[in-house]
């Protein structure tokens, strides 16, 4: 019953392209995908997710990626961040460049506090987008089957400081990635990243509506609350992710347990983070520059 | 390891899983006698299949006279209700609490029992933000649950683990089963996609996993038969997200709003009112995936996969579908054949 001007046009370009977004349509309509036992789902993410945090990526904020050759090619790898920015946009931003940048176009698994999993959308946003709750039995098991887990062991403490704070690390709690880290005898590779503590400088806290909305913070920066929904908008900072060499730990694993070994190992990630910090802020003068 | 069987006693013959169980039972060879114990009477479908079991008409309170008369080698307890109709939530708490804690008493006594074969559930690992995205036998649920089948299930397990320290002698096994699914089995769960328009929770896409009944049945059949103390989850591997599944099987979701509906869900338990329960609603906010690892390793056999069991069942329900893929493939040929058309006539026109 078809019309022989209407077979297929084996060399057009568009025809690809239409053909293969129906087909995405289809398969996502009737359900034919696949999605892990964390929830992570890569076809979403790669079509829809990437494409968005690209444009954040590229055009917004011009990032520079350095060190990549440090990313384990196959297998798993605890990357472990500095965490700055109100929100967790440095997460978001460090995964597009580990997927784009690398040959291996690798996934970066995140670890979220578990407020995140307590907001309906954003629960399952970060669970497609291959997130899932920052806790030692998941950690485990994901670098177990040989995994990229993304980790920021500052926490809320590193998103919610001060303006005049930036890039001062702050504790690294109780270092509980290095002992995930040294159960699996998995390398730890440092991470710096400059640029995230200006999209939205914190210029003070408005605690009594954060325990309000159970919130740990309720950030007055200069575009919000003022401007209301604009001051969503980040400020086109200059960005720049370093990696550092990674810190193997398969001759530490029997020192899982111990915490002198523990405290010792993440002081050390800390100190290479800080260190890389200094350095790439000298490369970039200006905070919005080129 | 498989030796012969005496009596065998399994309760809750009266509905689908404990009636399979006696049946699959009886018809093997290596198994001696096979009794049911419960106070009702078998649905209709069921009573042909029944034929090789004797049926004793008694509760729970009368466990003891039963298992000791009859000088069980093997109690296999199946008689846990999952929702709280009819009866409401006092007759559910009464039969699975109250009637676990008398077979139990009962099994302490009897001086032959060499197995016990418990159903339990993956409610038992409770639903909170907080949880692991997968969990293993050693899990321990981080809140009580506010379901009334969550903690009918800690409480039954709670039992157990005391009956296995009084009787170190019995090798107990515990199942903690995913939810059923399957084209023949009748859940709430299989209810609830049966229907065209479903409810979902706004903002919630929760993971979900299931076993086919016919695994189970097998589970539970080589538990009998063979030797496996111990917990272990029984769960079809991989995972179907409820949109996913919701699409597979043609229907449309409908989001509802969160706050709402536990509330909702509390007033209706209380009055008795409608099927979905906080068990329920559990389920779809925070989602549940287990780790069955111990479970192949142990009996040497693999439930088949969460999407195949789920196929199962949608090729028994395609009649209410809204959209089946059938029909999204045929759309999509047809838009691609239109684009097509539109844009060879444009050529035609322009050259």
């Amino acid at each position: 019953m078809s019309d022989p001007a209407v077979e297929d046009w084996p060399g057009d370009p568009w025809d690809k392209r239409v053909a293969s977004a129906l087909s995405f349509m289809r398969r996502r309509l009737s359900g034919q995908y696949e999605v892990d036992e964390f929830g992570f789902d890569p076809e979403l993410t790669d079509h829809v997710f990437y494409p968005v945090l690209r444009r954040l990526y590229r055009d917004w904020f011009r990032t520079e990626v350095f060190g990549l050759e440090h990313l384990p090619d196959d297998g798993a790898g605890l990357v472990v961040g500095n965490h700055s920015g109100t929100v967790a946009m440095d997460a978001l931003m460090l995964s597009v460049a580990v997927h784009d940048e690398h040959p291996k176009s690798r996934h970066l698994r995140l670890l979220g506090a578990d407020l995140v999993f307590r907001v309906p959308v954003l629960s399952e946003l970060t669970r497609k987008s291959g997130g899932t709750v920052a806790c030692n039995p998941d950690a485990e098991r994901l670098l177990r089957t040989g995994e990229l887990v993304g980790v920021f062991p500052e926490g809320f403490k590193g998103v919610g400081k001060h303006y005049r704070d930036r890039y001062k690390l702050q504790r690294f709690g109780r270092g509980g990635f290095v002992s995930a880290a040294l159960r699996t005898g998995t390398p730890i590779v440092p991470v710096a990243i400059v640029g995230a503590e200006e999209i939205y400088p914190i210029l003070g806290d408005l605690k009594p509506l954060a325990r309000l909305l159970k919130l740990p913070y309720f950030p007055v920066t200069p575009t919000f609350p003022w401007l209301g929904p604009l001051g969503l908008v980040p400020l086109p900072s200059k960005w720049l992710i370093e990696f550092c060499p990674p810190i193997p730990t398969t001759d530490l694993v029997e020192h899982a347990d111990d915490p002198m070994v523990i405290f010792n190992l993440a002081d050390q990630v800390r100190e290479t983070i800080q260190q890389t910090l200094y350095r790439l802020l000298e490369k970039r003068p200006d905070p919005f520059g080129r | 390891m498989t030796a012969a069987l005496g009596v065998v006693v399994v309760t809750g013959i009266s509905r689908h899983l404990g009636a399979h169980v006696a049946a699959r039972l009886a018809a093997d060879e290596r198994v001696g006698r096979v009794v049911g114990l419960d106070p009702n009477e078998p649905a209709a479908e069921l009573r042909e299949m029944l034929s090789g079991v004797e049926h004793v008409r008694a509760d729970a309170g009368s466990a003891s006279t039963v298992v000791a008369e009859l000088d069980a080698e093997v109690v296999v307890h199946l008689s846990l209700v999952t929702s709280s109709e009819p009866g409401g939530r006092a007759a559910m708490k009464e039969q699975n609490v109250i009637g676990t804690l008398q077979l139990l008493a009962a099994c302490q006594q009897a001086p032959h029992l060499r197995k016990l074969v418990m159903r339990s559930s993956t409610a038992a690992y409770g639903a909170s933000f907080r949880d692991p995205a997968v969990f293993t036998e050693d899990t321990e649920p981080r809140q009580v649950p506010r379901g009334g089948f969550a903690r009918d299930i800690l409480d039954v397990e709670g039992y157990l683990r005391g009956f296995r320290r009084r009787r170190a002698d019995v090798s107990a096994t515990v199942l903690r089963f995913a939810p059923f699914i399957g084209s023949t089995a009748d859940t709430s769960l299989t209810r609830y996609f049966a229907q065209p328009l479903v409810p979902t929770v706004f903002g919630r896409d929760p993971r979900l996993q299931f076993v086919h009944v016919d695994d189970a049945l097998e589970v539970l059949r080589r538990s009998v038969v063979e030797d496996h103390p111990g917990t272990f989850n029984v769960a079809g591997a991989g995972v179907l997200a409820l949109s996913q599944a919701i699409r597979r099987a043609g229907r449309l979701a409908v989001p509802v709003f969160e706050p709402g509906l536990s509330a909702a869900a509390t007033l209706a338990g209380g009055l008795r009112v409608g099927r979905y329960g906080l068990d329920q609603l559990d389920l779809f906010v925070h989602g549940r995936v287990v780790d069955t690892t111990r479970l192949i390793e142990e009996y040497g056999f693999e439930p088949r996969t969460t999407a195949a069991a789920f196929d199962d069942f949608i090729r028994g329900h395609t009649d209410r579908a809204v959209v089946t893929a059938d029909q999204l493939a045929a759309a999509e040929r047809a838009i691609l054949d239109g684009i097509r058309r539109v844009r060879a006539s444009a050529a035609k026109v322009s050259s």
